[in-house]
This record gives C-alpha cells, structure tokens and sequence, in this order.
C-alpha cells in the first residue's frame, strides 16, 4: 500500500502541488488524470521521492523520507515521460540496467534471460541488438517499460507487493501497443502488484483503472471509481470543457474506443 | 533478422546487443599491447643501453662480456627507464579512467579533465607550491614533505571540479554548453593566477616551470613514483565499483537514484577519485592533453559505454598510449627531448575536431 498525506510540492517558491491526499493499493491501478500543468507529473516525482514534498508518504508503511535509494527501488519502479540517454548503449543494455539493484526477484541465474522476456512482453523482439539512440519515440517508451519491469519483475517480493510508477506510459504509443502496455499493467496489478500511472486518455483510463485521481491547479479535484469520477460536470470543471460522457456521435461518424478490442 | 528467424529466436538473440564477450577480448588485447609498449619503452632511448643485456642478466644471471657497460646499462634502464615507463602508465591510466568517469558524471563524451579546466586548476596548486614553497607556503611544504606538491595539485582540481559541477548543473541536469564555458572561465581564471605565480618566478623555476607546463615525464624518479604512485593506485582503485553506478547515470541522475543508486555518494565520489588521480598526474607531469578524451572515446566506438569495461580498458589504453607518446618524445629529436604534451595535442587535438565532426547532427551539443 503506497498513502500520501497531504502532501505539497512548491518548486522555486511557487505551490505546484497542494494538500494532496493519495492511495494505490496492491491489485489495481491507480490513476491520476488532470489537464496540462495541473501537477501530476510533480506528484509523482514526490511520490518516488524525487522532489522534496512536505506531508507524509509512506510505502507499504514505512516513511519514505527514511528509506534509502537502495531500499526504495526494491519496492517500486518508476517509467518517467521519456529518457535520454547520453552514451551509444544497445537496446540490451538499456534494459538491463534494470537490474543494477539486483532485485528482480526471478530465480538466481534467470536474470540473465530477463532482458529478451522483458522486450517481448513490449512487443520488441528481436530489438536487444539496436541501438537505443536510433528508435524512434514510442519504441525508445517501450525500451523503458522493459527496463522498469526488469526491476521488479516479481510484483510481490519478500510477500510485500511492488509497485509501478508510470508517467504516460502510452503518451506516444499507437492504439496496439496501448492496449500492450495498460495489460501489461493490468496485469502487473492482478498478480499482487500494484500501478500508479499518470494517463490523458479518459476512455483508456475509464477501461483499466480501478480508481482515478484527478488533480486541477496542484489539487485534487476527485477521486473514485470511473464511474464515479467522470461524470459531465467533473469534467468541465477541471478541464474547462463542456463535453458529455457516454454520448455517441451524431449521425454517422465513425468512433473507435480501446473497448471494443478483442 | 533473416538469419534469426532460421536460427530460432532463443539462440539467435541470446547474445545479440550483448557487448561483454567482445570487451572482454579488447581487454585481454590490450593487455598484451601494454606489455609490448613497456617493451618497446624499456628498450629504446636516446641511449643505446641494451635492456634485453639488462634484463636477461636479472632473470638468467648471465654476465655479458663487458661489465662496465653493462653496469652503465644497468643504471639506464634500471633507474632512468624504468621509473619513466613505470610513471607514464600510472598518469597514462589516471587521465583516460579520469576521462571516462568525468564523462560519465557530466553525462557528455565531451568532458575531459583537459578541456574544462580541471588540469588547469591543478596546475595552479602546483605552480603554487613550486614558485612559492621556500616563501610563503613554507610550512606547508616543511609539514608535506614530498606530498606537497600533489596535494597542492589535488586540492587545485578538486575546487575546479566542484565549482564547475555547481555551475553547471541544475537539478540533475548538466548543461553540456555551461559546463565547457564554465571551464573556458575556470581555466583562465587558473591560468592568469598561474601567470601571476611565474611572473613571480626566478629564472631557475621559471625553465622548470615552462617545460613542466607543457607536459614532460622526464624528471621520473622511484621518489616521484613513491609519492604520487599511491595516490593514482588509490584513485584507480576505487574507480570500478563506481561503474555501475555511472553507467545507470546515463539514464539521468533521477532515473538512477529510482534504480536505486546512491546518486549524491557517486557523484562526491567521482569528483573526489578523479581530482586525486588528475591533480598527481598533473603534479607528476604537468599539462598532458586528450588523453582523457581520445581514449574513452576509441574504446566507446569499440567496446559500447557500458563502464564495467570501459574504465579498466581505458586504463589499459591510456597507460600503453602515454609510453608510446613518451617514445616518440624521447627519440624524435634524441638527444634532445619533445614535451610529451606537445606530443600527445598534436597527434589528440585533429582527432577531437574529428569526433566533432562525426557527432554534428547525430548528438545534439
């Protein structure tokens, strides 16, 4: 169990993220939603204990404030919006740098094979030879998502659940490998673990999360199950715009939602 | 791809992007070339003192005919060559692994103790206790002893390096066009507070200081190697337990505490290791240049980024280049001798305006 309370950000004197309460259990996925600049991302940060925050977070009960890197990376891995990298290093490479921490938690000796099962639970097999530099946007994602899930292959370690900090995970992804990478997380979920995963796309979010956050001007605006939140009123409150949920198109315009995938 | 779908995933991928098997083999051959450059070192030289007379009287105990010449020959490659090849490994493997790991640390295959300032930074802690030893800084020198000097060097660097990092880095991001402005800055700044020490110099410290600023192993004795020798060993030692640590840098400073580095001790670390091995290189040596740049970057074309075997290849490296460039120094213009410095910018400076060039468009500078 991952609990914030109220938790505040300020970078540079100004409060990016103010009295944010917040929780992810283990088995599902907790998502947070919110317009450009509403704090999510500061959040997150706060949350893996990369920004200083005031407030309380604690991870599987223990303060994270006290917690060293070492201990924190056993517990959670985080996917930030996008990496680069300064030196020429091979897709492998990348994603083996995943388990620089050592705690993968497969069998001793199966870590070695970890990379090539990583790479094709993403849909990159037969990329471990490329360089990570020369792939384009959404597969350089996709080698991250491999190399964060190399990290806490096991979603449940020492019988505590791990975690997964995703910060739009499919922000530049296309619909197929969408729906590849929220399974993935569903399932990282269903075996014990559990997700944290910033999302834009309100239908995706609708389908797989088991609670949104949604957060407006660094505070949190609702919280809930899908149904619950995303309601007309919610929506053009916090993203200032009138738009109304469940509503088909007029006429014949075509519409595509990733619920209907097979 | 062809080949892999015939093969069967499994063995066909098995290795594929996997670059430890071919470093390992560089490793193992350059190894070997170290050995054969301390061969060629110990046996050429503006004499013509025979090191294979010398050394196969010290293994086999045969006595060749004439024994004053052999005594003679003795005393060359004993006390003269031998310190010599023994002090251009330890600077040659200092500046490369220093090289590397300032790139690591900056996160830019541009960084090198040279270009940013930080040789020039030791250079001012020397020139300070050189020009100033028997002065002001007496008792210092009288409390130092011989550790003075590189400890005036080191102390130089590590300032350098400490204020270039605060410069130029903002929230884990180093910005590479501050960090050699930053260094241009730095580097002037040492060098016309240097320049103020060799105006104060006499005549004497002033012909040592000139050809010591250029870079020269020539004034190597086992004293030298006895007091800055520990402290390259140290440095260099403790080096490969930052590799992993460095090469999960490369993902960002954030990305690698997540991974669960201790990102402020590896970055403190690497400013310190690589201050002590630049400042003794420096006090030792003086201004040797790119071989801090140059061989980090051969063996990356070579053997891929991954530190694990980049640092100890670069030492390998940089200790055969630095005898092989202390060779032609010795015998091009024997008996004369080139400073080493002169030798290794002028065959360093072409090719760092070559790895320019390759990079102009691939890597955003």
């Amino acid at each position: 169990m991952i609990e914030a309370r109220d938790v505040s950000v300020d970078i540079a004197g100004k409060p990016i993220v103010a009295g944010v309460d917040f929780h992810a259990r283990p088995g599902e996925i907790a998502a947070i939603v919110g317009p450009n600049g509403s704090g999510k991302t500061t959040f997150l940060k706060a949350l893996s204990g990369e920004l200083a925050y005031t407030g309380r977070v604690a991870l599987n009960g223990r303060d994270l404030c006290a917690m060293k890197p070492v201990e924190t990376a056993v517990q959670r891995a985080v996917l930030p919006q996008a990496t680069t990298l300064s030196f020429p290093f091979t897709v492998r490479e990348v994603v083996k740098l995943g388990l620089v921490g050592g705690r993968s938690g497969v069998l001793p000796g199966e870590d070695a094979r970890l990379p090539e099962r990583a790479l094709a639970r993403v849909d990159l097999d037969g990329f471990a030879g490329r360089f990570y530099q020369e792939l384009s946007g959404g597969e350089q994602q996709r080698v991250q998502l491999a190399r964060v899930l190399c990290q806490v292959w096991a979603p449940v370690l020492d019988g505590k659940p791990r975690y997964l900090f995703l910060d739009e995970p499919v922000s530049s992804l296309d619909i197929k490998h969408q729906l590849i990478i929220m399974n993935i997380a569903r399932d990282f979920a269903r075996r014990g673990g559990g997700v944290v995963a910033i999302l834009h796309d309100l239908n995706l979010t609708a389908m797989y999360a088991d609670r949104i956050f949604v957060m407006h001007r660094g505070r949190l605006a609702a919280t809930g199950s899908p149904q619950d939140v995303l309601s007309d009123d919610l929506i053009e409150k916090v993203f200032d715009c009138r738009l109304r949920v469940g509503v088909l198109p007029a006429g014949n315009m075509p519409f595509v939602l990733p619920q209907s995938a097979a | 791809m062809v080949d892999q779908s015939i093969a069967g995933p499994v063995t066909a991928s098995a290795s594929e992007g996997d670059r430890s098997g071919r470093a390992r083999i560089v490793i193992l051959l350059l190894c070997l070339g170290l050995a054969a450059a301390v061969f060629l070192s110990l046996t050429s030289g503006a004499s013509d003192a025979s090191a294979v007379n010398v050394i196969g009287g010290w293994l086999f105990g045969t006595v060749p005919d004439n024994a004053a010449l052999s005594a003679r020959d003795s005393l060359i490659v004993y006390d003269i060559r031998l310190p010599r090849i023994i002090l251009g490994m330890l600077v040659g493997a200092a500046l490369a692994v220093s090289g590397a790991v300032m790139q690591g640390l900056f996160r830019n295959p541009l960084a090198d103790p040279g270009l940013i300032g930080v040789s020039a930074g030791s250079s001012l802690g020397a020139v300070a206790v050189i020009v100033l030893g028997a002065t002001i800084l007496a008792p210092v020198t009288a409390l130092l002893g011989t550790l003075a000097l590189p400890l005036a060097a080191f102390c130089g660097g590590l300032a350098t390096t400490l204020v270039l990092y605060q410069v130029a880095t903002r929230r884990g991001q180093t910005s590479v066009a501050t960090m050699l402005l930053a260094g241009i800055a730095l580097a002037a700044l040492a060098m016309a507070l240097t320049g103020i020490l060799i105006f104060m110099a006499d005549d004497r410290q002033l012909r040592d200081l000139t050809f010591w600023q250029l870079g020269s192993l020539g004034g190597a004795t086992w004293a030298k190697i006895a007091s800055v020798g520990p402290i390259i060993v140290l440095a260099l030692a403790a080096m490969p337990f930052l590799a992993r640590g460095l090469n999960a840098l490369a993902l960002g400073e954030a990305t690698a505490g997540h991974l669960g580095i201790p990102v402020q001790r590896l970055k403190y670390t690497a400013i310190v290791g690589v201050s002590a091995a630049v400042g003794a290189s420096v006090a030792v040596s003086g201004g040797i240049g790119f071989v801090g740049i140059v061989v980090p970057h051969l063996l990356r074309l070579l053997i891929g980024p991954d530190n694990r075997y980049l640092l100890p290849a670069s030492a390998l490296l940089g200790a055969s280049l630095l005898l092989l460039a202390d060779a032609v120094a010795r015998t091009i213009v024997a008996p004369a001798e080139l400073p080493i410095g002169i030798v290794t910018a002028i065959a360093g400076a072409p090719f760092f305006l070559w790895i320019l060039l390759r990079k102009r468009g691939v890597v955003d500078l």
